[in-house]
């Protein structure tokens, strides 16, 4: 494809707020889930507070993303629609895999019953509860298959905007790994700043501290490659604008907190891995900066297309 | 008068060579399909119909911009005008996304929404390279043309084909109408009319639109893709997902490193400043 040879007579979807939100949750939720069960397959119990408090944000953070996408319907009480075909003569299971959309909704249901299991676990762990079913093999086994859906719903509703013919969402392949990398940036930032504040969660923080520091440059090298697929379709100009360019803006200013290390706590550990002491102060600021950053990159590409 | 049997493709052939916009397939939609239409607009030309969308399934478009002076002699620059419509592609944008299973094909090759089973995702909206389909305000769907599904039910041929005086909209069997539009061809390249040209008669745009057009100009010019740039959603597909997964890898390396290299810290520790902000 030459230089400005994409063309597009497509109409705008009028996908706005409620599914700019629905991004924003998701890409939480995934990214929260997901850094709670790697925290819990690595296997140190230190961790333990901070896999607990991973798996609650990722089912809170969860809760709204059914709501925003039902409201989202054109009839809403026809949600169920997604999972059902309810065409005459054709009642069955509607799956698509090669519809992000169809698959997306199978994946949130899935992904549901992993998030509604982890919460109930963490919680019951929290209060001094065994849970022998989730204990070895099994448990394991749990972490591995919700966090790779984590991931997916994390990262899947990129790919559902390429899936179209929208300029500049149909011109680029980045946008599933960019909205993935931007959901772990801001999860990582958001978990550093709660474990942070318990005392048992220092040596948690301290780790995803440095990763608030990885994901951001992978989410940096994503944003490198969404420009380059757009260059040779002529559409840069309208992803990034006026005045679209001051999302971009926020959603820089969003990725240096974790390129400068704000994100990550002071914090060093003795051979035990203990936490023995911190200097931070700005870790709810960073993690703010850095969620309205998430927020911004998602408006910007979906906004500056509509 | 068309036979119309269940199994066989039907569709339009618009000839816009002689199409005179006199709109009377826009409103014969309006009247067989109960589409009260919208506000007109007033524009800078002659189009008061706008695009196509939930209500107005044909759109005559007007291209009336050229320039007053004639091209030579005997040679009055005429408008181009179009009477667009859902292209019912063979391979179809919108019916390849729908997440529900509302979009389908019909026994007479046609793409057909059923308005009791969509929800209103929009999907199809984002996925349609020709801007046809749009929620409708009341019923709260995804519309478009329907090809007259239910005239073609009842054996009669679609409202719009009907209606048209100039027979530059066609409807028939799709074999039949590719021949009768490569004749056409013919016809117009045999009278020096070399601008003429069909656009998806064959199958190089979406596999074959059962909706197909002569059109005396680039196709871009009617807002149409060339066949370059005909291509389908699901192409985004393997290369999306492949990203996330790389993404997703990447991820998983980058966490366990964190994990790991914390555990091979060394100590350098005092006890300034020791958690007192941190509980």
């Amino acid at each position: 494809m030459t230089l400005a040879d994409a063309e597009h007579f497509v109409r705008d979807p009028d996908w706005t707020w409620y599914i700019l939100f629905y991004f924003f949750f998701a890409g939480l939720s995934g990214g929260s889930y997901f850094l709670a069960s790697l925290m819990r397959l690595n296997g140190n119990k230190l961790d333990a507070p901070a896999v607990r408090i991973g798996y609650y944000v990722a089912f809170f953070m969860l809760l709204p993303c059914p709501v925003l996408l039902t409201l989202d319907l054109g009839k809403p009480l026809r949600f169920w629609h997604m999972l059902v075909n309810t065409t005459p003569g054709d009642v069955g299971v509607s799956f698509k895999y090669w519809s992000p959309m169809s698959v997306g909704a199978w994946a949130l249901v899935v992904y549901g019953g992993f998030a509604t299991v982890s919460f109930l676990e963490a919680w019951a762990r929290g209060r001094g509860r065994s849970v022998r079913l989730m204990e070895g093999f099994l448990g394991k086994l749990w972490a591995i298959v919700g966090g790779l859906l984590a991931l997916f719903i994390a990262g899947y509703t990129g790919v559902l905007l390429s899936v179209s013919n929208q300029p500049v969402w149909s011109d680029t392949w980045a946008l599933g790994g960019l909205f993935l990398a931007s959901g772990l940036s801001g999860s990582a930032a958001l978990l550093a700043w709660l474990v942070h504040r318990r005392r048992d969660g220092q040596a948690s923080a301290v780790a995803l501290g440095r990763s608030e520091r990885f994901f951001p440059l992978l989410e940096l090298a994503l944003i490198g490659i969404f420009v380059a697929t757009l260059i040779p379709a002529g559409t840069l100009g309208q992803a990034f604008g006026f005045p679209w360019f001051l999302l971009w803006a926020v959603a820089f200013i969003g990725l240096l907190p974790g390129l400068a290390g704000m994100a990550r706590p002071r914090v060093t550990t003795d051979s035990t891995g203990a936490a023995v002491a911190t200097r931070s102060g700005m870790l709810v600021v960073a993690a703010f900066i850095v969620l309205i950053g998430v927020l911004a990159l998602r408006a910007a590409v979906i906004f500056s297309v509509q | 008068m068309v036979d119309i049997t269940p199994g066989k493709a039907y569709g339009f052939f618009t000839d816009t060579s002689v199409c005179i916009g006199c709109k009377a397939c826009e409103v014969a939609c309006k009247e067989w399909n109960q589409l009260p239409g919208n506000e007109p607009v007033f524009g800078d030309g002659y189009d008061n119909t706008g695009s196509l969308d939930a209500q107005n399934w044909r759109h005559v478009q007007f291209h009336d911009n050229v320039p007053d002076t004639a091209a030579g002699a005997g040679q009055g620059k005429a408008w181009l005008m179009m009477s667009d419509v859902c292209k019912h592609c063979k391979n179809a944008s919108c019916l390849e996304v729908c997440p529900t299973g509302a979009i389908i094909r019909t026994e007479f090759d046609t793409v057909f929404i059923q308005p009791d089973v969509c929800n209103g995702c929009r999907d199809c909206i984002a996925a349609c390279p020709y801007g046809v389909i749009e929620m409708d305000e009341k019923s709260k769907v995804a519309q478009k043309c329907t090809l007259c599904y239910d005239r073609l039910q009842g054996g009669m041929e679609p409202a719009c084909a009907k209606a048209c005086p100039t027979q530059s909209i066609q409807f028939g069997p799709v074999i039949e109408l590719r021949e009768r539009a490569q004749k056409r061809l013919e016809t117009l390249h045999s009278q020096g009319v070399d601008e003429a040209r069909l656009y998806g008669a064959d199958d190089s745009v979406y596999g074959g639109l059962n909706a197909f057009f002569l059109l005396m100009d680039e196709p871009e010019r009617y807002k149409l893709p060339n066949a370059e740039n005909a291509v389908l959603p699901s192409r985004n597909n393997a290369k999306g997902y492949l990203t996330t997964l790389v993404t997703g890898a990447l991820a998983v390396l980058g966490g366990l490193i964190a994990l790991r290299r914390r555990r091979a810290e060394p100590v350098a520790a005092t006890s300034e400043g020791v958690t007192d902000d941190a509980s």
